[in-house]
């Protein structure tokens, strides 16, 4: 499998769609960085996770870096897979590659870690790049605390991503043609960014539709019914997931969490408590992933190996 | 034991018969030559070998073992050549060796020492760490028989091998798959459509139609097989009249007597060729030609497929 993951790895580095996303998101995520920065300057040091909030302000008209990468990323994860396998049958590899004694889980394995190894890289970098940018703005270093729920934001986005690449990966499988699989993954993505949100909602006002003079259960209700087909997207899941981690005082989702605002004290959580918020969310995405996978395995195992 | 052993093989696509109740078997150190127009199962047959399709019903061993179910095993010993070979177009012919050389976990060392020994042996050295993109379709080929021994296989398959080729490197290609058989003791099922080349280098072959094998053999056993024992004998007399036909017909164990210009074709069950001289000589004619007829391949396969 080693062979086939530094195979994939090296290709994926050296790929121009790879260097070209890269510094789309280097450049567009560095920009509304700088932004946030601009807005948060100023803040005297022992400010509440100022580095955290790099990620999450957003400032002149510029989204923050985190829905950013929530709505771009994807199409990094997607476009690192959605030709994994079928581009291997059009140049007629596929057979030379399976006639050699590997067993065909490894092959998408490898060009599974292969591309989340790729994308580790970059989001890592950017991190990083986005950090060091702080630094120089903001002028004092991040703290400890800072420091370690970066890096669960760099791991959950790392898992998000990945999710992004499976199905891609899927599709891949799924379909013979590689600009099919290209627009499959894209009807995906645009599905679960846009269409989702506004489909969730239009159910909701229609289940439990909210009228002047309504109680508060039926806002309750129209809250719950709008999270729960939320929960099935990828990206809303990253996206609380996310926010528990980058706002540390952040403890709850949906309508309770709004309605006892008053109550509940606003002071920081330590990163244990967040990541039990978000558990839900972080599995939910897991097993998204693992989906994909199995569904990838019970096409491509039996499936005939002839290049056409 | 056997190299190939396929006993009632069956495979269906959507109700269609690709392989239809097939038995095979290849021998150690053989070139075994399957034939068949395109669509006739030799690549499903080849696929089913390396377990890269699973049969719809059958048995398949391979050096003893079920492709089917122990893929790996099989592979390790086995190199298959496919018909439509690709390569990574933007890798050189020698980054294309050492990834399949990796794949077959032989060590870094080992890997680069084998990968310039086998470049060497198709004539590849030259252009080693050129890209693949800039090859031309033969030297693809080449570089495809090259792949294959790279692992040092003990059974190799070759589909379509000289398909696309131009005549030169098509001998070449011809050339070093008997070098194989003869200096590395390997056993090589080869497919093909282009009969003279078959007849050329294999040893034994089956024709295979609609899915079955039709018949098998040595060329002399094809050719007997389609002789249904009677012999053709060829004759050429200076001067051919209805006189010199009457006797022919008239030897015993002759069955059928047809003429074209000076060439007479005598059909007969036993061998006939002194009394066939004999009656030439004493019709007054001299005997200037007189031979045993020998079918090509071309001929045996165009009658199974006529017939």
């Amino acid at each position: 499998m080693s062979a086939v993951f530094w195979k994939e790895l090296a290709d994926h580095l050296g790929s121009k769609r790879f260097v070209i996303f890269f510094f789309l998101i280097l450049i567009v995520g560095g920009a509304s960085t700088y932004l946030a920065a601009q807005a948060l300057s100023g803040t005297q040091q022992g400010a509440e996770f100022i580095y955290l909030r790099l990620f999450t302000v957003s400032g002149g008209g510029l989204p923050s870096f985190l829905g950013f990468l929530a709505f771009f990323g994807p199409l990094i994860g997607v476009v690192l897979g959605f030709d994994a396998i079928n581009s291997e049958f059009n140049r007629g590899t596929v057979s030379r590659v399976l006639a050699q004694p590997i067993y065909r889980d490894w092959w998408i394995n490898g060009k599974f870690l292969a591309g989340i190894t790729a994308l580790a890289i970059a989001v890592a970098s950017i991190i990083l790049i986005i950090v060091g940018l702080g630094l120089y703005i903001l002028g004092f270093p991040p703290d400890g605390a800072e420091i370690s729920r970066t890096a669960m934001f760099f791991v959950i986005s790392v898992v998000y991503l990945g999710f992004w690449l499976s199905l891609g990966i899927l599709f891949s499988i799924v379909f013979r043609q590689t600009a099919t699989s290209a627009l499959a993954s894209i009807a995906v993505w645009l599905f679960f960014t846009l269409f989702l949100y506004m489909l969730a909602g239009l159910i909701a006002d229609q289940v439990a539709p909210i009228k002047p003079g309504v109680g508060a259960d039926v806002f309750a209700k129209h809250e719950s019914i709008r999270d729960l087909i939320l929960r099935f997207s990828p990206v809303a899941l990253y996206e609380e997931a996310t926010t528990a981690i980058l706002i540390p005082s952040y403890r709850g989702l949906g309508i309770a969490a709004l309605l006892q605002e008053a109550t509940i004290p606003t002071s920081p959580l330590p990163l244990g408590q967040s990541l039990l918020i978000v558990w839900p969310q972080l599995v939910g995405l897991v097993a998204l992933t693992s989906v994909c996978f199995a569904i990838s395995y019970v096409i491509f195992m039996r499936r005939e190996i002839r290049s056409t | 034991m056997p190299v190939v052993e396929a006993k009632g093989l069956k495979k269906y696509y959507d109700g269609v018969k690709a392989v239809d109740d097939l038995d095979l078997v290849i021998e150690e150190g053989e070139i075994y030559g399957l034939l068949g127009p395109n669509g006739a199962g030799k690549t499903t047959t080849i696929l089913i070998l390396l377990g890269l399709t699973e049969p719809t019903a059958g048995e398949v061993r391979v050096l003893g073992h079920d492709p089917a179910r122990e893929p790996l095993q099989v592979k390790r010993v086995t190199g298959y050549l496919p018909e439509n070979l690709g390569f990574y177009e933007d890798l050189s012919a020698r980054e294309n060796l050492l990834y399949t050389a990796y794949l077959n976990r032989i060590p870094e060392r080992e890997a680069r020492k084998r990968v310039a020994e086998v470049l060497e042996l198709v004539g590849l050295a030259e252009v080693a760490d050129r890209r693949v993109g800039t090859f031309s379709r033969g030297m693809k080929q080449r570089l495809g028989i090259a792949d294959v021994l790279l692992k040092e296989p003990r059974f190799v398959i070759l589909d379509e091998p000289t398909s696309g080729i131009d005549p030169e490197g098509a001998v070449q290609i011809l050339d070093m798959i008997v070098r194989l058989r003869d200096e590395r003791g390997m056993t090589i099922l080869l497919s093909s459509h282009l009969l003279h080349q078959v007849q050329r280098i294999c040893d034994r072959m089956g024709i295979i139609h609609q899915g079955k094998l039709v018949a098998q053999g040595t060329l002399g056993e094809l050719g007997a097989v389609v002789e249904e024992g009677q012999r053709l004998f060829e004759v050429r007399a200076s001067r051919v009249d209805e006189g010199l036909l009457e006797a022919l017909r008239g030897i015993e164990g002759v069955v059928g007597v047809e003429h074209e210009g000076d060439l007479i074709r005598v059909r007969a069950t036993a061998e006939v060729r002194p009394r066939i001289a004999r009656a030439v000589i004493e019709a007054g004619a001299d005997l200037l030609e007189l031979k045993g007829h020998t079918y090509t391949l071309e001929e045996i396969y165009l009658r199974y497929f006529q017939g």
